[in-house]
């Protein structure tokens, strides 16, 4: 049996909201089993990273973590895909660039109505946060984008599928193309 | 008097007259051509440049350019739809558009036209600027996040609504929308039947109370794209 390509997925500065639409694509997953192979995943715990046809990451660049995990994905993943509008334009979590980082910081840890003896963190264990959320593409190179928050359930079916097929050119349906 | 003459769009022959401009003549004869800036019920501005075209081979924007006789106009080519695309991702990245929960989502053209022109992604990096939400207003919200400068609202509010509420103040990358007070727009004489709300392409200018009535997929544009009432193409 020859092996099948392999998939690994990531979770960046998103919300898992992706992640969940993969798993909307119902029984289709049974099928897309019998194609690929996980690697490295939130739904399956795999911890270490293997060499991937293709990884789909969900989230922007957020922190220092973010970073790291984009730049290995890029390194293990022949082809590698922004899934969902976090990935491909910063999203939800980018709306915090219009605002200094000092400010952001004060007013979730120090001067938020909810914080009592608040001190911004700074374990030198957590990852820092980087100056702005950044879409994955001004990151390192993506290979396709699929924006949507999430992307439909048929719209990530239909980006696997074509991922898998070899062929050439990716024409997304109209129906399928949205921002929200 | 104006004469009937012939221009040919896309290798397709249309009527029009003299000095019509060539996007309305294209578009009256059931020919798209996107576009942003212009609207059907005001005069043209020029200032988007999505409508560009080819005429006998220079690049015009085809909203204000009197059509004359025997024009070859091409509108649908490999080079003027990436042009376009080029604008409209221009339009993205300059302000800060956050579709996801943008009560325009659906029904906003300059999202319709993005989809029509099949664009996934910018190609320039988003600049993020920080921009104001000016929400004194009774009944509106003015969101420069997400004003595109058409000067739409302009237009209609000289020319159909008899005030001047609004106006494109400063130039170049600092071109910003003002209103017509000390303040804000809710210092101005702007009545919620102004015509200027109804023109705004974007979610820039809304009114209160009146947000996510449509459900996801039933929205103008979910299913059908932006000048499908017309013939020709991107
Ligand atoms: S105005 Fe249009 S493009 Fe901008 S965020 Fe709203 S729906 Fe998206
Ligand atoms: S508020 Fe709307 S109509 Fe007015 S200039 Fe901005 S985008 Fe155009």
């Amino acid at each position: 049996m020859t092996e099948k390509p392999k998939v690994a997925t990531a979770s960046l500065a998103g919300c898992f909201g992706c992640h969940m639409t993969l798993l909307d694509i119902d029984d289709r997953i049974l099928s897309l089993i019998d194609l690929i192979d996980f690697d490295k995943s939130p739904i399956d715990d795999i911890k270490e990273l293997g060499d991937c046809t293709v990884g789909l990451i969900e989230g922007g660049v957020s922190n220092s973590e973010n970073l790291e995990t984009l730049r290995e994905f890029r390194r293990k993943c022949t082809i590698l895909v922004s899934m969902g509008d976090c990935a491909t334009s910063g999203g939800i979590p980018a709306m915090r660039n219009t605002v200094p980082l000092k400010e952001c910081l004060e007013e979730a840890y120090l001067n938020g109505p909810s914080v009592v003896d608040g001190v911004i963190p700074n374990d030198p264990d957590l990852p820092s946060i980087l100056d702005r959320v950044y879409p994955c593409h001004e990151v390192v190179k993506i290979d396709y984008h699929l924006p949507g928050c999430p992307p439909s359930a048929d719209s990530i079916w239909a980006v696997l599928n074509f991922l898998l097929s070899g062929e050439e050119n990716l024409e997304l349906p109209y129906e399928l193309i949205k921002y929200d | 008097m104006k004469e009937e003459i012939t221009i040919t769009i896309d290798g397709v022959e249309i009527k029009t007259k003299t000095g019509e401009f060539i996007l309305r003549a294209a578009l009256n004869a059931g020919i798209y051509i996107p576009h942003l800036c212009f609207h059907p019920d005001l005069p043209p501005h020029g200032s988007c440049r999505v409508c560009t075209v080819k005429v006998n081979g220079r690049h015009m924007a085809s909203c204000t350019t009197p059509a004359e006789d025997g024009m070859v106009i091409t509108s649908d080519d490999a080079e003027l739809l990436d042009l376009r695309k080029a604008v409209i991702e221009m339009l993205f990245v300059e302000g800060n558009h956050f579709c996801m929960f943008c009560e325009m989502s659906g029904k906003c053209e300059l999202q319709a036209v993005a989809y029509r022109l099949g664009i996934l992604v910018p190609r320039y990096p988003n600049l993020f600027p920080q921009r104001e939400v000016d929400a004194s207003h009774p009944d509106v919200m003015l969101d420069h996040n997400r004003c595109i400068l058409c000067g739409r609202c302009v237009r209609a509010s000289d020319e159909k609504d008899g005030k001047h509420v609004f106006e494109l103040m400063e130039r170049g990358a600092k071109t910003r929308l003002g209103v017509d007070a000390e303040n804000n727009l809710g210092e101005t004489n702007l009545s919620i039947d102004d015509k200027a709300l109804d023109v705004c392409p974007v979610g820039a200018l809304l009114i209160k109370d009146t947000a996510y009535r449509i459900p996801i997929g039933e929205r103008q544009y979910d299913k059908t794209p932006v000048g499908s009432q017309h013939k020709g193409n991107k």
